[in-house]
């Protein structure tokens, strides 16, 4: 027979107690995971945070890379990749691709003239419905090599301070190659002038499980006319993407898809170190684009492209950076969401891509 | 009549610690990744959707079992407003542990993002993207993944006290384990 409940016979004070550190105990370890107590811990919303702008955010737009245009193409695959990863990308044959040309900055509005780095994003989907997404730009080397200094590049660069960007450069010698790259490096006035890499290293894996560690690059197959930076100012804030719908309107423009095999010790979790010339490189084919569409109503503004949304056969590699990417853009993918009441006025104000 | 003595049967015991494991491990999981920027994000997100849908299933599961085999009453001398409580808070659960699965999938699918979850398994888009319908799903996966932990606090707080305040067994009747006299009685049983 259940015995009736010998409640409260004892002082329940210690018991009472054992409750409240149950309870406390798995709250601050829910609130220390959340990083509630870790007022230092980087992250993705402080990034994205770190990118915002003196006038505020483009609100409705990409936290990064807010202006820019859509194009949807093929990517013809020649059948080089397979040797190097089972994806079903890399078997010969034509595959619909959809991406957007942009401008790396937090300002839907910026003039191109002002934006150093341009970006390609690109999604390639196959039959099998394998999605393959990846956010390429135009510079051989990234900034810096870890995400807390990609947050430490942005301070420095909105800092009041007009020292913190010389701060900077002292504490992070990385830095080096980007910047002379950016004083050097001739200007185009084209996005289809420009080489769009992927800077960050991935593994690929292929039919027999071989795994290479690569990464990625296309390379433009149209004339590069160098211009300066002040002629390009001249050509108007929006030239590059009514340059490029009407290019393409004219012709499908294309880049040489090539894919550069690390040999055994090359760095790859580190963008900023470009990998030692002569290594193997395979080109696997070719990304034809074929139309251009203001992003509007383009079918590449409800994408995120995020670097870590790979097909069976590529995967992340200790570059720290895909992770931090896709953390970070997904944060600007739910905000922008959210703002979507604020999109149009800030495309018709920025003078959009088809005029 | 009480419930001591009355237990949930192997398998509804074995559907709750399973579950307690798996979304305790969810929760920490999705604050956890979405707080620190790591490598090992991929790995957890990807954790995180697999699990999620493995919880869908066990709460389903878990659902028709409970259907099938009730549940032990509460004791009757138990106060009417925690007999409430008992009840609302159960709905709750699993009102919750239903809805965030469900929240968490047709989020992505409105943010146009392919789900892959371990083993290769694709999921087919079965919403188109939306923009407003992304920012309401995330909105409600995000805040009710809160209240849940709340109400899993306010469970582990309402067991403990019918384990060591009220000792009822209201607390056996889910314990993985029997408790002393549970296995006393057990044990007695064959040698009558």
């Amino acid at each position: 027979m259940p015995e009736p409940s010998p409640s409260l016979s004892r002082p329940p004070i210690g018991s009472l107690v054992i409750i409240a550190l149950v309870v406390a105990v798995g709250a601050s370890a829910f609130a220390y995971t959340a990083g509630w107590l870790s007022p230092t811990r980087l992250t993705p919303n402080k990034i994205v945070d770190s990118l915002t702008p003196p006038g505020g955010p483009s609100l409705g737009h990409r936290r990064n890379h807010a202006k820019g245009i859509c194009f949807t193409g093929v990517f013809e695959s020649n059948g080089n990749g397979a040797e190097l990863s089972s994806a079903h990308v890399f078997t010969h044959g034509e595959y619909p691709a959809l991406g957007r040309f942009n401008l790396a900055t937090a300002d839907a509005n910026a003039p191109d003239s002002t934006v150093r780095v341009r970006g390609l994003g690109l999604q390639l989907s196959t039959p099998d419905g394998e999605v393959w997404r990846s956010a390429m730009i135009d510079p051989p080397v990234f900034p810096v090599s870890t995400p807390q200094g990609f947050y430490e590049l942005q301070l420095a660069a909105r800092s009041q301070d007009p020292d913190a960007m010389k701060a900077f450069v002292a504490r992070h010698p990385e830095f080096a190659p980007f910047a002379e790259w950016a004083k050097t490096a001739p200007w185009t006035a084209s996005y289809a002038e420009e080489p769009y890499n992927s800077l960050n290293s991935f593994i690929f894996v292929n039919g027999s499980g071989a795994e290479h560690a690569v990464r990625w690059s296309l390379m433009p197959q149209a004339q590069i006319v160098p211009v300066t930076k002040e002629d390009l100012a001249k050509l108007g804030p929006d030239y590059l993407s009514q340059e490029i719908a009407k290019r393409v309107a004219k012709a499908p423009q294309r880049w040489t898809m090539v894919v550069t095999v690390a040999d055994p010790g090359d760095p790859t979790a580190d963008p900023t170190k470009a990998w030692p010339p002569g290594r193997r490189a395979v080109e696997v084919g070719t990304l034809v684009v074929q139309r251009i569409e203001g992003e509007r109503d383009g079918p590449c503004r409800e994408i995120n492209f995020d670097p870590t949304i790979l097909p069976k056969g590529v995967y992340v590699s200790d570059d720290p950076f895909p992770a931090a990417r896709s953390a970070a853009y997904a944060v600007s993918y739910d905000l922008r969401t959210s703002e979507l009441k604020y999109y149009p006025y800030h495309f018709e104000t920025a003078g959009g891509g088809e005029q | 009549m009480t419930g001591a003595g009355y237990r949930f049967t192997v398998l509804q015991r074995s559907l709750h610690w399973l579950m307690a494991v798996c979304i305790l491990a969810m929760l920490f999981i999705g604050v956890g990744m979405n707080s620190t920027v790591m490598p090992k994000y991929v790995p957890l997100l990807a954790t995180h959707k697999t699990l999620g849908a493995v919880i869908l299933i066990l709460v389903l599961i878990r659902l028709g079992v409970r259907l099938r085999y009730g549940v032990p009453p509460l004791p009757a001398d138990l106060p009417e407003l925690m007999k409430l409580a008992a009840h609302l808070s159960h709905y709750a659960l699993y009102l919750l542990m239903i809805a965030l699965p469900l929240l968490g999938l047709t989020m992505l699918w409105t943010g146009a993002y392919p789900i892959v979850l371990y083993g290769d398994i694709r999921l087919p888009p079965l919403l188109p993207q939306s923009d407003a319908m992304h920012t309401l799903l995330w909105n409600a996966h995000f805040y009710l993944a809160f209240a849940l932990f709340a109400v899993i606090l306010l469970h582990v707080a309402a067991a403990l006290f019918h384990a060591l305040v009220r000792r009822d067994g209201v607390f056996e009747s889910m314990a993985p384990m029997p408790s002393h006299n549970a296995s006393t009685r057990i044990r007695a049983t064959p040698a009558e």
